[in-house]
């Protein structure tokens, strides 16, 4: 909301207290000001003047030469504005002004002829063109006929005023007004509030009643509506102080009644309604839901469907009006307008904020309606737009008004105790502090002892407990008043859980072999939704997971991947030739597996990386190699190392994998992720040159780990290596002939590791040699060779039985 | 004899001290100390000598060979030194060229913040508790005293999947996951951090994911000066010492009396600019006293606990500590980004 300073000041007496310290302290308060703008500045020797004469310059075709009275004497000025003419009351800068951007006025000679002054725009006083009538911004300023010849035009265009952006939020209703604000301040600056006039003085003998009456059919969702009618109404341009405070306010003046229901609406908060008494058709207002596909024309000229869940305000056959909303064409007040019907409610918020969802019709009025109104301002704003009325519309107020009230007017009592106000705060607040605070809210109170009993003004709906009635007392105690302290409580340790320490080493574990964490987007779109999801998780035949009302469908469905994600990562900066990436991250991935989703997903956490360009880059040694398939291995396996986990790979084929270059990665006969080459055409489609990922089942790793690793002795005996190199078929796994030594071999065969790998021209076609390094070790005494040997025999046989594999001599 | 071997030391001495190569060494060990050598032709006359001389030549004669022997091992180290200084000379590289580049990975920069606010209050008694990303409607509004139809639960914010399940717009339904855990029983201090969404359009200030974290304290007696204090040491050691605080009332429903909190502006230090719009503050985080009715439906009786709650966005920390100017740049993984703001 925004707040002149100049119209504020009508009604707190603000003193010198400048706007920058007045708005540090209502933030300090609790309103937030977000900014301060001034619409203009002070100027001096700029005043009103009138243009007696407009002639055509004698030597231009486009100035006009004037005779402009300001007061003490007639200048002749030059003026290239194309809207001015004679007899317009104008503002004139006389020679010796200076106006906004140092700009002197002097006398001049213009194409011969002498011009003394100039004839200004708003634009050229410095005002930004939000606060500038829509007539006046192409062209001169033209004050309406009241306007006092030779007056300084500071105070009558408001050029002073400092206008303050407000944040109110939701409890703050009523902060939503000039007055709720005029109280608030108030408060901070221990100052009284004057009320505006409410007086009606016509002394009609007819009466409100005999023009209409009010019927309301939805009494739950609306307690409160008055129906005021004024004849004899003059429509014309409202008064420039009423237009001044519209524009810092950011509402464009239209006419005097518009402005007028408008001004009341930011002076009390209450939105009002005019209608054209003549064009409302009826003399009964009724207040109704709206029939199922019903129809009304809003004034914005739009056809509007409605539903049971609108509340229409009608004439007793159809809708007039969108109740809160927006008003409809059919009643609206024009220049013809004689007689109003003027409208002050009190509509259910709810209802409101429902009809601005489903039209997308948000206004001034809709959102005080949908915060709440003070129902003690009601028909209080009603008479005070009658009094306006009267005085700058010629209007003539009928007696008394139509109306319905099922509103409760009663007062919240709230109870508070010094001691506990002290004890939640830490503070040391005194009886006397907390009953000046509240004379200061102008809450009104009994007070006994240290407890104080409050009746809460209805125009605070937000305070109804206790600690709404602490927060009053402790900002205007100021919060910067309150002590630091620290909670007295039990020490508790703090720390990681076992998971959440976990995941930090496997984070350090991945980020010291060479990876860089990624943060991706969980949402994805429905290419990507299901790709590269691992296969014990594609098991499940999961259904990925669809936002109701997404905002793009590149972020619409929940993601069963990190991969998608990182492999845009990797894209991205491939397309800037950032070339060589490695990228991990850790996170969640979402599985439902129901059709029409009732419960939540399944949230497993992963751990995925992808890699593409080079891994070892060492230009000037020649060794540069790009990452393979056994770089993300060895990292794999080092991470499960790490965790003294075991783990198994075993060849398989996944969709968007490469089919030769692709292992699930299996513990205890359970797939818990996979890893391999992205396949080519999928890494072409990216962009992307060859790239290897992995994806990981943290959970699965979770549940397995161990937090304290089982103390092994080392061995005091010697151990004894052998080498053996197998001649094997070519489709025979390495791995396989591997993990076969190693259950032969048991309990003395310690490790098997693989040092020699050879395929070519040595060897048959078809064949292939694999060389094992054995360690053999007996932990209890020094291993003799007929032992080894034995062991080593019985290797030999059974690879040659069951993989028909013989020794390379 | 005696002044044969005399000569011979004398010799023999002379020819060592002038070798220049290992082999000449070997020569004269030949020459003089072998089975031909000088001191064994010297030997050989010994039989003419009458039986008082031959033990004390035979003396001078072990004597001598000693002095050459140790000479010529002596002289041999000496050589030896000089052939490998020769040797590791001609080994000498170029430093200057670039060494094999070890490849270091890291953190994203989000996380690094996070941990370090996880650091921060482990070291004050905290836990770290964690939730669902998918939550319900009850767990993400209703029990933080947001109803449906409360006007500050803006529909438009969320992304809802059903009437009941949606993306949780905070981490603020892990507060009331843990106090319902705990079953009311128990004081408890907890910080809790995460992803969480909203439905906006991305651009440089808004992003539909981001990272939260927050925390929450129930205890007997908490006061709102305790707040006051913790987040006074948490955001001195988060951005200075030489930070000014301040705090000033606001609304969240969860909280009562609500609160934020402000820092001065490190830019322009107080002064005004326009990051911070001029104020001199930027907002840091929001928080407040924990409202009774959040507690009530945690199963924490109001009348015997109060607590205390806070929440920030370390997004919004990363940009105001190190500059970041779009928060699109934490989801887009540059590479040069990342490394950025990696540092060990």
């Amino acid at each position: 909301m925004y707040v002149s300073y100049n119209w504020l000041n009508n009604y707190v007496d603000l003193g010198d207290i400048s706007p920058e310290e007045l708005a540090e302290r209502i933030t300090k308060s609790g309103i937030e000001v977000e900014g301060i703008e001034y619409v203009g500045e002070k100027v001096n020797d700029v005043v009103v003047g009138q243009v007696l004469t407009c002639e055509q310059h004698p030597n231009a075709d486009k100035l006009n030469l004037c005779q402009v009275d300001v007061g003490t004497e007639t200048l002749q000025i030059i003026c290239g504005a194309p809207n001015v003419a004679a007899g317009q009351k104008v503002v004139v800068a006389k020679p010796g002004a200076v106006l906004p951007g140092n700009f002197k006025i002097k006398k001049v000679k213009l194409r011969g002829v002498e011009s003394n002054g100039m004839i200004c725009s708003l634009q050229e006083l410095g005002v930004k063109e939000k606060f500038i009538p829509q007539e006046f911004v192409d062209g001169i300023y033209v004050f309406q006929n009241d306007a006092e010849i030779g007056k300084n035009v500071t105070d009558l265009l408001n050029l002073n005023d400092a206008v303050f952006e407000l944040d109110i939020l939701a409890n703050r209703a009523d902060a939503l007004s000039m007055i709720g604000m005029a109280n608030e301040v108030a408060a901070i600056l221990d100052e009284q509030v004057t009320y505006p006039d409410e007086t009606i003085e016509s002394n009609e003998s007819e009466r409100a009643e005999d023009y209409v009456s009010v019927e309301v059919a939805a009494q739950d969702l609306n307690k409160y509506y008055g129906a005021f009618i004024i004849k004899d109404v003059v429509i014309k341009p409202s008064p420039l102080w009423m237009q001044n405070a519209l524009l810092a306010a950011g509402i464009r003046p239209i006419n005097n009644v518009v402005d007028i229901t408008n001004y009341v609406l930011l002076e009390y908060g209450q939105p009002l309604h005019a209608f054209d008494y003549d064009r409302f058709a009826s003399n009964k207002v009724l207040i109704r839901r709206a029939d199922e596909g019903e129809e009304i024309i809003t004034l914005d000229g739009q056809t509007r469907k409605l539903t049971p869940e609108n509340l229409v305000i009608t004439n007793g056959m159809e809708p007039t009006a969108l109740a809160g909303v927006m008003g409809g064409l059919d009643s609206e007040v024009t220049e013809e307008t004689s007689t109003i019907l003027l409208e002050a409610a009190y509509f259910d918020g709810t209802t409101v904020r429902r009809t601005v969802k489903q039209t997308g019709l948000r206004s001034e009025s809709s959102t005080r309606f949908e915060k709440g109104v003070d129902p003690n301002r009601v028909r209080k704003a009603g008479e005070r737009a009658c009094h306006l009325f009267e005085k700058y519309a010629n209007g003539n107020v009928l007696q008394g008004l139509s109306e319905y009230d099922g509103l409760d007017y009663a007062e919240k009592t709230v109870v508070i105790e010094t001691g506990h106000v002290n004890e939640r705060l830490g503070s040391a607040i005194k009886d006397e502090e907390i009953a000046s605070i509240l004379r200061r809210l102008q809450f009104e109170f009994e007070q006994d002892g240290s407890t104080f009993t409050i009746q809460v003004p209805t125009r605070r709906q937000d305070i109804t407990i206790f600690e709404d009635m602490l927060e009053e007392v402790a900002r205007i105690y100021g919060y910067d008043n309150l002590p630091y302290t620290l909670p007295e409580g039990d020490g508790q340790v703090g720390g990681l859980n076992r998971e959440q320490q976990l995941r930090r080493n496997i984070k350090s574990f991945l980020e010291g072999v060479g990876l860089m964490e990624n943060r991706t987007y969980s949402l994805t779109d429905e290419h990507n939704s299901e790709r590269l999801c691992s296969p014990e998780i594609m098991a499940k035949s999961p259904v990925p997971v669809a936002l109701a009302r997404p905002m793009s469908e590149e972020h619409k469905y929940l993601r069963l991947s990190l991969l998608p994600g990182l492999l845009q990562s990797l894209t991205y900066n491939q397309a800037r030739n950032q070339a060589n990436i490695a990228y991990y991250e850790i996170g969640s991935i979402f599985v439902s597996t129901e059709e029409k989703i009732t419960k939540q997903p399944e949230e497993t956490l992963r751990a995925a990386g992808a890699l593409t360009g080079n891994w070892v880059d060492h230009p000037w040694q020649g060794e540069v190699k790009p990452v393979d398939f056994y770089v993300v291995k060895g990292i794999v396996e080092g991470l499960f190392d790490q965790l003294k986990l075991s783990v198994q790979f075993e060849q398989t084929k996944l969709q968007d994998m490469h089919p030769g270059r692709t292992a699930l990665i299996k513990r205890n006969d359970q797939v818990i992720g996979f890893l391999g080459q992205l396949h080519p055409l999928l890494a072409k489609r990216l962009d992307l040159k060859e790239t290897y990922v992995f994806d990981i089942n943290l959970d699965a790793v979770f549940a397995d780990y161990e937090n304290e690793p089982s103390f092994a002795e080392i061995p005091k005996y010697p151990a004894i290596a052998r080498d053996i190199a197998f001649i094997l078929d070519q489709d025979v796994l390495a791995g396989n002939i591997q993990a076969r030594i190693a259950e032969i071999g048991a309990p003395l065969v310690k490790s098997v590791a693989i040092f020699d790998v050879y395929e070519g021209e040595h060897l048959e076609a078809g064949k292939k040699s694999i060389a094992y390094h054995l360690i053999y070790q007996d932990p209890e005494k020094t291993l003799k060779d007929e032992e080894v040997e034995a062991s080593y025999q019985e290797i030999v046989k059974t690879i040659a039985d069951e993989f028909n594999g013989y020794v390379r001599s | 004899m005696k002044e044969q071997l005399e000569t011979i030391q004398q010799e023999a001495l002379a020819k060592i001290e002038d070798a220049e190569e290992m082999n000449s060494l070997q020569d004269i060990r030949v020459a003089y100390l072998g089975k031909k050598g000088s001191i064994t032709k010297v030997l050989k006359g010994m039989g003419k000598l009458s039986p008082e001389e031959r033990p004390v030549i035979g003396e001078m004669a072990n004597k001598v060979r000693n002095i050459i022997t140790g000479a010529i091992e002596e002289k041999s180290a000496e050589l030896e030194e000089i052939a490998l200084h020769e040797q590791l000379e001609t080994e000498a590289i170029d430093v200057t060229l670039p060494g094999r580049k070890v490849n270091v990975g890291g953190p994203h920069l989000l996380t690094s913040i996070v941990e370090e606010i996880e650091d921060l209050f482990i070291g004050m008694g905290y836990e770290i508790k964690e939730g669902p990303e998918v939550e319900t409607d009850y767990y993400n509004f209703e029990a933080l005293n947001l109803p449906k139809d409360h006007p500050a639960r803006d529909m438009q914010d969320s992304f809802y999947i059903t009437n009941e399940l949606l993306l949780r717009t905070h981490t603020s339904p892990v507060q009331a996951r843990t106090m319902e855990a705990y079953n009311g029983e128990r004081p408890f201090k907890m910080i809790c951090p995460g992803k969480v969404y909203r439905r906006d359009s991305d651009d440089a200030t808004h992003s539909h994911q981001f990272t939260q974290i927050e925390g929450l304290l129930v205890d007997k007696n908490v006061r709102m000066s305790d707040l006051k204090g913790t987040l006074d040491k948490f955001a001195k050691q988060m951005f200075g010492e030489d930070r000014e605080i301040r705090l000033r009332p606001s609304y969240f429903p969860f909280t009562e009396p609500s609160v934020e909190m402000d820092i001065s502006c490190k830019v322009c230090n107080g002064e005004g600019c326009s990051v911070c719009k001029g104020t001199g503050w930027i907002e840091i985080l929001g928080g407040g006293m924990v409202h009774p009715k959040v507690l009530e439906m945690g199963g924490y009786d109001p009348k015997i606990y109060s607590g205390f709650a806070f929440g920030m966005g370390p997004e919004r920390i990363a940009m105001l500590k190190y500059g970041v100017n779009d928060i699109r740049s934490f989801y887009t993984n540059d590479i040069r980004f990342l490394k950025q703001y990696h540092h060990a």
